[in-house]
C-alpha cells in the first residue's frame, strides 16, 4: 500500500493549490457588481429562455448505451492481464461475451439510437 | 532518511518538479498555440511581452488574477463555483502515475523518475481519473443557467463518453498484448530486444482509434463542438470569467499534455530512442537525458495537436457521433479480437 502514498500526497497538494490560487485572486480582483453584469450571456438581445429542463432524448440514449459498453470494457481489463493463464478457455468465454455484445450493438444500431442525422 | 520519509521526501520533490513542469508546459503551450497559428496564417502572433512574446503567458496569468469573478443570477451557485475546480483537479492528478524517465542516481541513491514508482496499475488509474473530467464539463454547463452553456455541456458530455469507448478498447488491446497495467513494463516491451518496436507499427489500428479519440476527449479541433465559437459562443464555459475561466483553460491544456504523454508511452516507446541506451551516459546524465527525450516527444505531439487544429475544419455533430459509434467503435472491437486471436495462436513475442 505504501506505493500509493505518493498519489495521496499529490492529491493533497493539488487540493491545496486550488484554494490558494482562488484566495489570491479574491484578494486582487475588483468586485464591482451591478445587475446587468449578472445577466446570462446573450448576443445583444434580451434573454427569454434559459432552457433548463429541456434536453434532447438523444443525449440520454447515448449515455445509457455508453454505460453498457463501458462496463464491458472494464470487465475485459482484468481478463486481458490474465490472458496467459486462461488460454483457450478464457478466449472462448470472451468471444461468447463479445458476440452477445455485438448483438446488442446491432440492435441499438437498428433501433436508430446511434442516428443523429434527423 | 529511513522508513516512510524515504518515500515521502523524494515523492514531494518529484511532485513539485512535475507540477512546475506541467504548469510551465501549459503556459507555453498556449503561447505555442498562438505563435504557431499565427505563422500558419502568415501573422506574427504575440510579440510585445518580452523577447518574441516569451513573457506573454506570464502577462496572461497576472491578468487572470485581476479579472472580476462573475456568478450570473441564473446560476446555481455551489456547483457553478465548484465546476472549474472539478476540471482542473483531475487534470493535475493524472500525472501521478505517468513515468517520465528511467531513473537518476544522486549521492548513491537511485530515484525512479515517476511519482509513484511502485504502483503497477498506472493505466487503470489514468483511465479512471481522466474520465472524471466529464463532471466538470457537465456541471459547469448545467449550473450556469445559460442555453449556450447547457448546449455545450450536453454536447461535450456525449462526445467525451462516446470516445472514451474508443480509448478504452484501444488501450485494452495494448494491455492484452503486454499483459500488464504498468507503464514501465509497456515501455520496456517496445525497446531493447530483437523484434521489439514502438507499438504504433504492430498496433496501427489501435493507434489510429486512440489518436482520433484523444482529439475528441480533449475537445480539440476537428472535434471542438462543446465550445464551437461560431454556434454556441464559448460552450460550457460561456459564463465563466477570470480565474475560474483560467482553470478550465489550464485543465484543457493539462489534459492535452496528459493525452500526449499517454500516446508517447503506449505507442512511441516512452523515453526511449532507437539504438540509444541510457546506460552509456552514466546513472545521472542518462536519467536526465531520458526525461528530456520524453518531454520532447510530448512537445512534438502537442505541435501535432496545434497543426491539426489549423488544418481540419470542424465536424458536424451527427458526423462526430457517427464516426465515434459506427466507425471507431466496431474498428476498436475488431482490433481487439484480432489481437486476442493472434496471441492465442502465436503467443506473446
Amino acid at each position: 500500500m505504501l506505493s500509493y502514498l505518493p498519489i495521496g500526497i499529490f492529491v493533497a497538494i493539488a487540493l491545496a493549490i486550488v484554494p490558494l490560487t482562488m484566495g489570491l485572486g479574491w484578494l486582487l480582483r475588483p468586485k464591482r457588481y451591478d445587475p446587468v453584469k449578472l445577466e446570462p450571456y446573450e448576443c445583444g438581445i434580451e434573454v427569454h429562455d434559459t432552457l433548463r429542463g429541456k434536453v434532447s432524448v438523444h443525449f440520454y440514449l447515448v449515455a445509457v448505451v455508453f454505460l453498457v459498453f463501458d462496463v464491458e470494457t472494464i470487465f475485459l481489463l482484468p481478463w486481458a492481464v490474465a490472458f496467459d493463464r486462461l488460454k483457450l478457455f478464457g478466449f472462448v468465454e470472451v468471444v461468447v461475451f463479445l458476440a452477445l455484445l455485438v448483438a446488442a450493438y446491432v440492435y441499438v444500431w437498428m433501433k436508430g439510437a446511434l442516428r443523429w442525422e434527423e | 532518511m529511513t522508513g516512510i520519509w524515504a518515500i515521502v521526501i523524494p515523492a514531494f520533490v518529484k511532485i513539485l518538479v512535475i507540477i512546475a513542469v506541467v504548469m510551465t508546459g501549459v503556459a507555453y503551450t498556449t503561447l505555442a498555440e498562438r505563435k504557431v497559428s499565427a505563422w500558419m496564417q502568415d501573422r506574427k502572433g504575440p510579440n510585445r511581452a518580452g523577447p518574441f512574446g516569451l513573457l506573454q503567458p506570464v502577462a496572461d496569468g497576472i491578468k487572470f488574477f485581476f479579472k472580476e469573478d462573475i456568478t450570473p443570477k441564473e446560476a446555481y451557485r455551489p456547483i457553478y463555483l465548484l465546476a472549474p475546480l472539478l476540471t482542473l483537479f483531475p487534470a493535475l492528478i493524472t500525472f501521478a502515475v505517468i513515468p517520465f524517465g528511467t531513473s537518476v542516481t544522486v549521492a548513491g541513491q537511485t530515484y525512479p523518475l515517476a511519482i509513484a514508482p511502485g504502483m503497477n496499475l498506472g493505466i487503470v488509474y489514468l483511465l479512471a481519473i481522466s474520465s472524471m473530467s466529464v463532471y466538470g464539463i457537465l456541471l459547469a454547463g448545467w449550473s450556469s443557467g445559460s442555453k449556450y452553456s447547457l448546449m455545450g455541456a450536453l454536447r461535450g458530455a456525449s462526445q467525451v463518453i462516446s470516445y472514451e469507448l474508443g480509448i478504452g478498447l484501444a488501450v485494452l488491446s495494448i494491455v492484452l498484448w503486454t499483459g500488464t497495467f504498468d507503464f514501465n513494463a509497456i515501455v520496456a516491451d517496445q525497446t531493447g530486444g530483437w523484434g521489439k518496436v514502438w507499438f504504433f507499427i504492430p498496433h496501427f489500428l489501435a493507434f489510429v482509434v486512440f489518436t482520433v479519440s484523444i482529439f475528441a476527449e480533449t475537445n480539440r479541433l476537428p472535434f471542438d463542438l462543446p465550445e464551437g465559437e461560431s454556434e454556441i459562443v464559448g460552450g460550457y464555459h460561456t459564463e465563466y470569467s477570470g480565474l475560474r475561466f483560467a482553470m478550465f483553460f489550464m485543465g484543457e491544456y493539462a489534459n492535452m499534455i496528459t493525452a500526449s504523454a499517454f500516446v508517447v508511452l503506449l505507442f512511441f516507446g516512452g523515453w526511449n530512442l532507437p539504438f540509444v541506451r541510457y546506460e552509456w551516459f552514466g546513472p545521472l546524465w542518462g536519467g536526465l537525458l531520458s526525461m528530456v527525450v520524453f518531454f520532447s516527444k510530448i512537445a512534438v505531439c502537442l505541435f501535432i495537436f496545434i497543426w491539426v487544429r489549423w488544418t481540419l475544419p470542424r465536424f458536424r455533430y451527427d458526423q462526430l457521433m457517427t464516426l465515434g459509434w459506427r466507425r471507431l467503435f466496431p474498428l476498436a472491437v475488431l482490433n481487439f479480437v484480432l489481437v486476442a486471436t493472434w496471441l492465442l495462436l502465436r503467443g506473446r513475442p
